[in-house]
């Protein structure tokens, strides 16, 4: 029962964009769909919008580093629908030369600040962002310290007192 | 009950003809329940604007944990939302243990359904105790801290070693089971402690004509917007939306407890009040219930794979030894792959999603906390509003500095 | 603090007595100023509670303005964006003025050794007293309080006079 219900979520995606999905699990009960990340705001709203998806409550959103592979990045997002209580995880592939995706604030105001901690921590740029600053690190920090390639110890200068 | 006014104005529209002025209630300040910061832009008391910020104490958790090993986070996870590191810790270690695809032992899952329902109640003590400070109502705060330091000494302490920072789950398990007469003792501080002090914050609180007046209508919410921004916990069910996770998507062994979730209907400060309290008397229940189905048997799923062996065998047996160097050293072997897994803590839902490959420790783990999207709300619900009731918001909120910066 | 000493270097007899008096004063009403950013805050709340009272000893009155305290007990973790604002704290307060540097983290950092964490406080700040513990339980800082009075006491050299300490 549970099976067919969560491959429902993932049929109906694959269904609506076909090609746009790249590939698909549900390894350990988490339905994942990786996607294009050009089409991330069109998937995002279909499946706030679609009546037997619902996925209105938007919980988080992050960036994984791949070192080594390629495209680099990852911006991982989970959703949860409190009308048909399923959840889905959809996923994005980044490249490290051109790390920019369109921010999905349009279907969710909830995942502003879950996009500027992307950005400070991995350096992943949210397109029509509309505050895309530092968020956890000071402003005066150099780096994205969540790289792979940035060492865990490493001290910066420190700032002193403001005016 | 007379009329309440609450004295909004539209962003925009200034009182005087005069500068907005920029208050800048910093991150050292009593009420910010230290580190946040909060920049409000002023128009005599009403707040055109707010900008939040934060990161103070941020503690690099998510890169300390891709250089320890999988037991070694667990730590780490305890210094998130500090005032109930129990549920962090349950919370992270049902995440690996999906991974693992493993269930544990019943009686570790009642006991661990017992640490979360004491720290949720000792997370909502903290909180309204906290923000009646803030408002002006100190008595609240003593009478609340009372039960707090009787479960830190005879419940927490002789159980994990510690008051506060427990790290006592163990990926399969707990660290060791319940020692003789915690269950006892348990009953009678609930009975004779916990019970009394919530009866004396309500008398004192609920029927009070200046605590109403304070939060009535202050910092309110619609369901709509607070789904679309990310709120769960105690702050969405007080805006009328029915979500909880003990409920919803079950785990551990609430299902086999009969109680219920409170909801509010404004989403204001009064209703988050209202909501703690009453959820403090269900998990009362839930405790009651739990102490009596309590069942026997081993706390550990007898696994070598990641359980620890005992002592004794390890410095009889080579086998043993070398399995405790492995898991010692080397970290566990957990399954390559991805996972998210949420549970429902004081405030609201506490997400981990662990990436790994295969190693003895994480490759990532994020931790979804609930008082972030809270925190980006509060613009929301305080711009319009007047200064003092910015005070009373940020306060019924909750926010732990250590879970929203990590 | 400066005292009026003769030629020879020892006090008179009104100083020493007016300094014992002074000393007496300050040792009974040490008036923290807690600048608690994280867990380290809950046990100094338990602290300040009516289990592990610490206004037995005189620090009763727990004053949110570093202009109004004699004690600044840093509970919890700094990291890099926190310390402007802890020296700015530090420079406001009135002398004479101790520093506790409570728990592992404010101490040295405690088990956090990444890009954004102060490794201790003593980095930028003369300490008096270190409290170790993650978190020290509430009688520990009792106990940095008695060790304050008997610093007032005997009039042993506050940290302050002997910074910034060069190696």
């Amino acid at each position: 029962m549970a099976e067919e219900k969560k491959s429902a979520v993932l049929e109906k995606l694959a269904g609506k964009f076909g090609d746009d999905i790249v590939a698909t699990h549900s390894d350990f009960g988490d339905d994942t769909a990786q996607v294009r990340r050009e089409r991330i705001v069109e998937i995002c709203t279909f499946l706030r919008d679609d009546p037997g998806l619902l996925f209105d409550l938007a919980m988080d959103c992050t960036g994984v580093d791949y070192l080594g592979e390629e495209p680099r990045f990852e911006v991982v997002y989970h959703l949860y629908s409190i009308a048909k209580k399923h959840r889905v995880r959809i996923k994005a592939r980044v490249p490290e030369e051109d790390p920019v995706i369109d921010s999905v604030i349009p279907v969710w105001a909830g995942m502003d600040w879950f996009e500027r901690e992307a950005y400070d921590m991995y350096g992943i740029v949210f397109r029509n962002h509309p505050n895309l600053k530092r968020i956890l690190m000071y402003e005066e920090f150099e780096g994205h310290p969540l790289r792979k390639d940035y060492p865990k110890a490493r001290r910066q200068p420190t700032v002193g007192p403001k005016e | 009950m007379t009329e309440i006014e609450t004295y909004r104005r539209e962003a925009g529209k200034l009182d005087m003809q005069a500068e907005p002025m920029i208050l800048n209630i910093g991150p050292s300040h009593p009420a910010t329940h230290a580190t946040l910061r909060l920049i409000a832009e002023l128009d005599g008391e009403t707040i055109l604007k707010l900008t939040p910020e934060f990161g103070y104490l941020h503690r690099c958790f998510e890169k300390e944990s891709e250089n320890a090993t999988w037991t070694q986070v667990i730590p780490y996870t305890d210094r998130l939302n500090y005032v109930s590191s129990l549920m962090n810790n349950v919370g992270y270690v049902m995440a690996v243990e999906k991974l693992f695809g493993i269930e544990v032992t019943e009686r570790c899952k009642y006991i661990r359904v017992l640490i979360c329902e004491l720290s949720r109640i000792i997370d909502h003590m903290v909180c309204i105790g906290a923000n009646m400070v803030d408002i002006g109502a100190l008595t609240n705060f003593w009478y609340f801290w009372k039960p707090r330091e009787e479960v830190y000494m005879h419940l927490i302490e002789p159980l994990t070693g510690i008051r506060l920072t427990t790290q006592y789950t163990r990926i399969g398990g707990l660290q060791w089971d319940l020692p003789d007469g915690w269950v006892e003792k348990c009953r009678d501080i609930c009975r004779d402690v916990i019970v009394p002090a919530i009866a004396d914050v309500n008398a004192l609180l609920t029927k009070n004509r200046i605590f109403i007046e304070r939060t009535m209508g202050v910092g309110s919410i619609t369901p709509k917007e607070a789904i679309a921004r990310g709120f769960t916990g105690p702050c969405l069910r007080a805006a009328g939306v029915p979500l909880d996770l003990r409920k919803d998507e079950t785990y551990l062994v609430y299902d086999r407890f009969d109680f219920d979730v409170p909801i509010g209907e404004q989403g204001d400060t009064c209703d988050r009040y209202m909501v703690r309290m009453e959820e403090m008397r269900q998990s009362l229940r839930i405790i009651e219930q739990a102490l009596d189905q309590l069942p026997g048997g081993p706390v550990n799923v007898d696994d070598p794979r990641f359980l620890l062996p005992p002592k004794q065998e390890v410095y009889g047996n080579i086998e043993a030894l070398m399995n405790h160097f492995k898991h010692i050293m080397d970290g566990i072997r957990v399954p390559a792959g991805e996972v998210y897994s949420a549970t429902e803590a004081a405030n609201g839902e506490l997400g981990y999603y662990i990436v790994s490959k295969g190693g003895g420790g994480p490759y990532k783990i994020k931790v979804r906390p609930p008082c972030f999207p809270l925190f980006q709300g509060m613009p929301h619900l305080c711009e319009g509003g007047m200064l003092a009731d910015l005070i009373a918001v940020l306060g019924s909120v909750n926010i732990i500095a250590g879970e929203l910066d990590r | 603090m400066a005292v009026n000493r003769a030629k020879d270097g020892a006090a008179g007899f009104l100083t020493t007595r007016f300094e014992a008096i002074l000393a007496w004063g300050r040792r009974f009403s040490i008036w923290p100023f807690t600048f608690a950013t994280a867990c380290c805050g809950i046990e100094v709340m338990g602290a300040f509670g009516t289990h592990y009272d610490v206004s037995r000893f005189g620090a009763e009155v727990i004053r949110f303005s570093p202009r109004q305290a004699d004690m600044l007990l840093v509970a919890g973790t700094v990291n890099y964006k926190m310390a402007p604002i802890l020296q700015r704290i530090y420079d406001q307060m009135l002398e004479p003025k101790w520093v506790v540097a409570m728990g592992a983290c404010a101490s040295s950092g405690g088990f956090y050794n990444n890009y954004s964490v102060v490794q201790g406080i003593d980095k930028f700040m003369p300490v008096d007293i270190y409290i170790p513990g993650c978190p020290p339980i509430p009688e520990q800082i009792i106990d940095s309080i008695v060790l304050i009075q008997k610093m007032i006491d005997t009039g042993a050299p506050r940290a302050r006079e002997r910074w910034p300490i060069k190696i």
